[in-house]
């Protein structure tokens, strides 16, 4: 979800380093040798590419994964989509359980955690290195994708820890251990002791810091740069209204301002698209071509593939084991029904909203081609495609809608800033559960975490910490490797549960109420 | 027909004339009365994901709060009326779910309140007392 847009982010951030204090300088540049140091070993592990060849082992990983748990299911997402769908609209929910957390909620929530910078920046660094081509690798990667998210989301369901009060917790900690312990399978305490480690430096870095400094690198793009920890420490006040204070009226508007954005940033882009109705055929041309050729593209075919693989498993976030624990709440007899639901979330995460931003920036000429061979000319590096503006990242995308909007630069800074935000609030969420997990829940444990994760909101806004960040993405990518590891014990579990299911479904055991 | 007549009922100066109204009526019928209270829900509102974990739980205290502070006293209340009273608490919204109490219930009619206030909100969103005079199952009576 975040990788990709990190020298976006470092550049953003170097700019507010100029303005910033001295002390916080010396207080960076301190974390940053320390960081650097200490964890460049594990940075470089999980992002190093295959012997020979640029293709990071991590994307192989998830692409992997979500290749066999396409086929292990047999094709599920395309087979249970319409299914999905009625559960979603709530055709399936006992009218008796209303005021319990519906499917719709818990989706809702997911998205929100998912949806972000991922899906506007990010796709503008693919397609900007990778041309139009790395649309169509990015929408395979997010179709098998759906599978990955159905199998962890209903072992989330599953193996989730309801507590007397009526509280509950899930995800992958719990499956890791319930669900190895069920098949006998010994180590599941290990893997996810490892993957509640993993999950709180994810939730302190790219779902923190990370999210707090593209924020701040938008408000300063549009009201003029200033210093960064002033930013940060406003995000952390609300922050911690929020999450320490329990204000839940900023969290409400938030809840219902962010799908609002989300809607109206796709049909501002199906606005352009239409305006634009005779160059789509065109664009997807575009994007058949470079998926099979590159166009040009600085790697060929291969860097457009690995561009939108990358893209699409960092934006959804499908395998690394997030989603599981924020659908864990939902109100079901049923686990696999959450699964199903779950399995939208990489559609409309990826295949919709990321496939808009790429659509728009191929629609409105935002790359430079060579007129006569059709090629993508790159810059001097010889890495990214000409822009019209040298733009890269957010500023791409923001060019590309206001070529057709002038205003729109406006509306997507407070889309950027709303995004981090809800993002910043799921991953307080899903970094406390890890935390809890490890250290036993207790209310002074739970404010320490709320207190270090707000100070973490400033450093993230006010610093460049390039190697912290790099860290912390590696940590969100290294939760994937533990939770996909154990997928792979327990999807025998999932499969189980999908046969009785649809066996119960078809003889109408399982009815609709509406 | 079953003689029981729904009340929409939230301890409001208007709902209470409601109910007393049709155990009036019920009095002189011979039939029962059925105290529905509605929490407003929808299954298509936004949650954070705190509020997700703590759903069951706070739908838990909402319940056991309507029955103590609403229900409870009301039917004791009513308990020397010489009426049979059953009540119901339910979630969701709250004209739609009143219908569909009357409909569960077998009730042969609904009576609820309005507090006759013609405010602008009522005027754009509509009240429970106009939407029910328009889709309620059974005959409505809207006391004022």
């Amino acid at each position: 979800m975040f990788r990709n847009l990190t020298y976006t982010a470092s550049a953003a951030a170097g700019l507010a380093m100029t303005s910033a204090p001295a002390m916080a300088q010396t207080l960076d540049e301190k974390v940053n040798e320390m960081f650097a140091n200490s964890t460049g070993w594990f940075v470089n592990f999980i992002f190093s590419p295959f012997p020979g060849t640029t293709f990071p082992w991590i994307v192989m990983w998830l692409v992997v994964a979500a290749t066999v748990f396409t086929i292990y299911f047999g094709f599920i997402q395309f087979r249970a989509f319409a299914h999905s769908i009625s559960l979603v609209k709530g055709d399936y929910s006992d009218p008796n359980d209303a005021g319990e957390v519906s499917h719709f909620q818990a989706l809702a929530t997911a998205l929100s955690g998912t949806v972000g910078l991922g899906n506007i920046a990010g796709v503008a660094v693919a397609v900007g290195i990778g041309g139009p081509g790395a649309t169509f690798w990015m929408i395979l990667a997010g179709l098998m994708g759906m599978a990955s998210k159905f199998t962890e989301c209903t072992l989330g369901v599953k193996y989730r820890n309801e507590y007397e009060d009526g509280t509950v917790s899930g995800g992958p900690m719990y499956y890791l251990t319930k669900g190895f312990a069920e098949r006998g399978v010994p180590g599941g305490k290990i893997l996810a002791v490892m993957f509640s480690i993993f999950c709180i430096l994810g939730a302190f870095g790219g779902g923190n810091m990370f999210q707090a400094n593209q924020a701040h690198a938008q408000i300063s793009g549009v009201v003029g740069d200033y210093p960064g920890w002033i930013t940060g420490i406003v995000f952390a006040c609300v922050v911690f209204a929020v999450i320490v204070g329990g204000l839940k009226s900023i969290a409400k508007v938030t809840e219902k301002v962010v799908p609002f954005m989300g809607v109206m940033y796709v049909l501002a882009a199906l606005v352009i698209l239409l305006m634009n109705a005779d160059k789509i055929g065109w664009a997807f041309g575009q994007i058949f071509n470079g998926a099979f050729t590159g166009a040009g593209v600085a790697g060929g075919m291969v860097g457009a593939l690995i561009q939108g693989f990358k893209r699409a498993a960092f934006s959804n976030e499908a395998g690394v084991g997030s989603a599981a624990i924020a659908h864990s709440a939902v109100r079901t007899k049923e686990p696999i029904t959450e699964g199903f639901v779950s399995l939208l979330e990489p559609f409309i995460d990826t295949v919709v909203i990321c496939t808009m931003t790429a659509l728009v920036i191929i629609i409105t000429g935002q790359l430079i081609q060579d007129p006569n061979t059709g090629l993508y000319l790159l810059d001097e590096g010889g890495a990214t495609i000409q822009t019209i503006d040298g733009n890269k990242g957010v500023a791409l995308t923001s060019a590309a809608f206001s070529s057709a909007f002038g205003w729109f630069k406006y509306v997507l800074a407070i889309a950027v800033i709303l995004f981090a935000f809800s993002t910043m609030i799921s991953w307080s969420y899903y970094g406390l559960k890890a935390w809890t997990y490890l250290f036993g829940e207790g209310h002074t444990k739970e404010l320490v975490f709320k207190i270090i994760f707000c100070v973490f909101v400033v450093i993230g806004a006010a610093a460049n910490l390039g190697p912290v960040i790099d860290f912390s993405d590696a940590a969100i990518f290294a939760m994937a490797v533990v939770n996909i590891f154990g997928l792979y014990f327990l999807m025998p579990i999932v499969k189980a549960e999908l046969e009785s299911y649809m066996s119960r479904l078809k003889s109408g055991e399982i009815k609709k109420y509406a | 027909m079953s003689g029981k007549i729904v009340v929409g009922y939230d301890g409001s100066e208007a709902s209470n004339r409601a109910l007393d109204f049709a155990v009036e009526r019920a009095k002189s019928q011979g039939g029962s009365v059925m105290i529905a209270h509605v929490l407003e829900w929808s299954a298509y509102s936004f949650l954070t994901p705190t509020e997700l974990e703590e759903r069951h739980k706070r739908r838990n205290e909402e319940l056991a709060r309507a029955k103590e502070a609403l229900m409870d006293p009301t039917v004791a209340r009513l308990a020397d009326s010489g009426v049979a009273v059953e009540t119901s608490i339910k979630y969701g919204h709250i004209a739609n779910t009143l219908a569909n109490i009357c409909k569960e219930s077998d009730a042969s009619q609904i009576v609820i309140g309005r507090d006759g206030e013609t405010s602008l909100g009522s005027r754009v969103f509509g009240s429970v007392a106009s939407t029910l005079a328009q889709a309620a199952p059974v005959p409505c009576t809207i006391v004022p």
